[in-house]
């Protein structure tokens, strides 16, 4: 099985004032093809920072990040950009919608940025609004949309560019129980399909959904758990 | 899609943006008027010298035409010389004066030009005819009208008047053959022309054979300027001034309306851009969060610029047409009122409208709004994501 993820001894610290307040601590992991990792732990912990660097938008003091084999963490900001729409989905807490933007524009988005025009990008986002069940729903702007939905919508479009991939950062946590076990499945789901996941959560039942578990605690792996 | 984000941003705040265009309109008014007023004076000013095919005008030595009460002395044997010209096709002389009127309440006086009715270029008939005859004139309606005469009317008029006896000198009676608009004489200015020999005998015994300035038509292809050089050559005691040379003049002693121009101009180019990119500004910072998550999807940074651009300039391209419209209506409001200034040409236009000034008004406004929504676009696409996520996430 390949390596999507391969990440070596990364440190990442922020100035604050005359000090510097370590995120990260040295933390080493990597992730297989095909595999959900919940990322665990508690607030200010470095789960969220550590995502931002397997995600491209960051980069770390030190360390290295590889994924799908190609080193990151020193891309320039036009290669970082373009590895992003091609490589990497996000899905954000907060959805992160374009408003003035239809459901079916706001997956058509990366897809234009991609290159890809008219009825075949028309169809692509039509395919994955039917996958994550709001084909219906397409012409719906963000604000005529339910919380579950617009993370659905939110997810089509980090789907949009067939990612190496995806990345989340506490998808359930603007959502309501009921919906929240909704996203829960369609991430397995996406998952069961081949589309290999990392997720960083507080949500219990979203963790105990993924394959492996890793705890982190100030800013370094405290645990790395398969599911049984 | 950008154009779609591009006007959902613009209507999003929708007072704002049409106070922002309504400003920018504003500005754009007032930048083409400027440009109009740098260049228009001086293109009418040309069209104006232009408008009777004269190139060359002949005037006393070191004087511009009707610039003093100086004349040319023994003029009719010097302009035949000049008339002899091969490249000559006319010689139009021009005796000043003034013409005195009583009426039953006092007099009126009038500018009176003496010509040759068949070769004049001072004025246009617009009813009536030419003077054919020594004791004919035309008139122009402001001083029919002073007079309350018509065509075909006649009158007793004087070319001099003595203060000092209250009585009137060379008077003679005139019959009125033609009403005409004279093309350098003020708006509100009473004017009338007469054969050049009646005026001259009007104006006594010493002014026979003067004139103050005479205009020459040259025929086609002919060089202007060494026709120029020529003839002072040819009549030391005149200077010839050419349609290129009485701009210049027109130029140095206009130089404060084109600096005005300029500054005024430059100005309201400077107020358009502040107000286009102070709004951007603002629009670009509320939507930070959004710029971050279009880079985190991967959105490349030029993207993001040309959408905030296209903002910037849907903005100028809305403004533009209803700024040349005001700039228009504005430029003929101050036409107005700046050609009711004594001694300024009926045709002078100071506000000439060129498309070449409402391009070039366009083309600066068009640059100022695409330079608004760089700076301000390439600085929000160039925020840390991470940070500007997690700001936006805790706010």
């Amino acid at each position: 099985m390949s390596t999507v993820v391969d990440v070596r001894d990364l440190v990442r610290d922020y100035p604050m004032g005359e000090e510097r307040v370590a995120a990260l601590r040295g933390v080493s992991f990597q992730v297989d093809a095909g595999d959900y990792v919940a990322i665990v732990g508690p607030s200010g912990c470095g789960k969220s920072t550590l995502l931002n660097l397997l995600g491209v938008i960051d980069r770390p003091t030190s360390g290295t990040v590889s994924i799908n084999g190609e080193r990151v963490e020193r891309l320039s900001d036009a290669r970082a950009t373009e590895f992003r729409l091609m490589r990497i989905g996000f899905v954000f807490q907060r959805f992160y919608l374009m408003q003035a933007l239809s459901a079916r524009e706001n997956v058509e988005l990366p897809l234009a940025e991609a290159g890809l025009v008219g009825a075949a990008r028309r169809a692509r986002a039509m395919a994955l609004l039917e996958y994550v069940g709001l084909a219906k729903r397409e012409r719906h702007r963000p604000s005529q949309l339910s919380g579950g939905e617009q993370q659905r919508v939110a997810i089509a479009r980090a789907l949009a560019n067939a990612p190496a991939l995806l990345l989340a950062d506490e998808p359930t946590g603007e959502l309501d129980a009921r919906t929240g076990r909704e996203m829960i499945a369609l991430f397995e789901r996406l998952n069961a399909d081949g589309t290999t996941i990392v997720v960083v959560t507080h949500d219990e039942d979203l963790a105990r959904a993924a394959k492996r578990v890793i705890h982190m605690r100030d800013g370094s792996i405290v645990g790395d758990e398969r599911a049984r | 899609m950008l154009f779609t984000l591009a006007a959902a941003s613009l209507i999003r705040h929708r007072t704002r943006t049409l106070l922002a265009i309504l400003g920018v309109a504003v500005s754009a008014a007032m930048l083409l008027d400027m440009v109009m007023l740098s260049s228009g004076l001086r293109e009418s000013f040309r069209g104006l010298l232009q408008t009777q095919g004269f190139q060359l005008r002949v005037a006393p030595k070191g004087t511009l035409p009707f610039d003093t009460d100086a004349t040319i002395r023994n003029a009719d044997s010097l302009l035949a010389l000049v008339r002899a010209r091969p490249g000559v096709i006319a010689v139009s002389p021009v005796l000043g004066g003034q013409l005195h009127v009583p009426t039953a309440t006092g007099a009126v006086t009038s500018s009176v030009l003496g010509i040759i009715p068949r070769v004049e270029g001072d004025y246009e008939v617009l009813a009536g005819r030419q003077p054919a005859a020594p004791d004919e004139m035309v008139a122009n309606q402001r001083l029919l009208d002073a007079l309350r005469l018509q065509l075909g009317d006649t009158l007793r008029g004087a070319a001099g008047y003595d203060a000092q006896l209250r009585s009137l000198s060379g008077e003679r009676t005139l019959r009125i053959v033609g009403i005409a608009r004279f093309i350098y004489m003020a708006a509100d200015q009473k004017g009338a022309a007469v054969p050049i020999e009646t005026l001259r005998r009007m104006q006594g015994a010493d002014s026979d054979d003067k004139v103050s300035i005479a205009m020459i038509r040259l025929a086609a292809g002919v060089n202007v300027d060494s026709e120029r050089v020529a003839i002072e050559r040819l009549l030391p005691r005149v200077t010839v001034i050419s349609i290129a040379e009485a701009l210049n003049q027109v130029d140095q002693r206009l130089s404060y309306f084109r600096q005005l121009a300029v500054i005024l101009g430059s100005v309201s180019l400077v107020v358009g851009f502040l107000l286009v990119t102070t709004l951007v500004t603002v629009s670009v910072n509320e939507r930070v969060g959004e710029i971050a998550v279009m880079r985190a999807i991967g959105v490349h940074r030029r993207r993001i610029v040309l959408q905030i651009v296209m903002e910037s300039g849907a903005m100028m391209l809305v403004a533009a047409p209803l700024g040349l419209l005001l700039g228009l209506v504005t430029a003929r409001y101050l036409n107005s009122i700046l050609a009711r200034f004594p001694g300024v040409p009926a045709k002078l236009d100071f506000f000439l409208f060129q498309p070449s000034a409402a391009w070039t008004a366009l083309g600066l406004l068009a640059l100022s709004g695409v330079l608004a929504g760089v700076y301000p676009s390439w600085r929000s696409a160039s925020l840390p994501i991470a940070l500007t996520l997690r700001q936006e996430a805790v706010g």
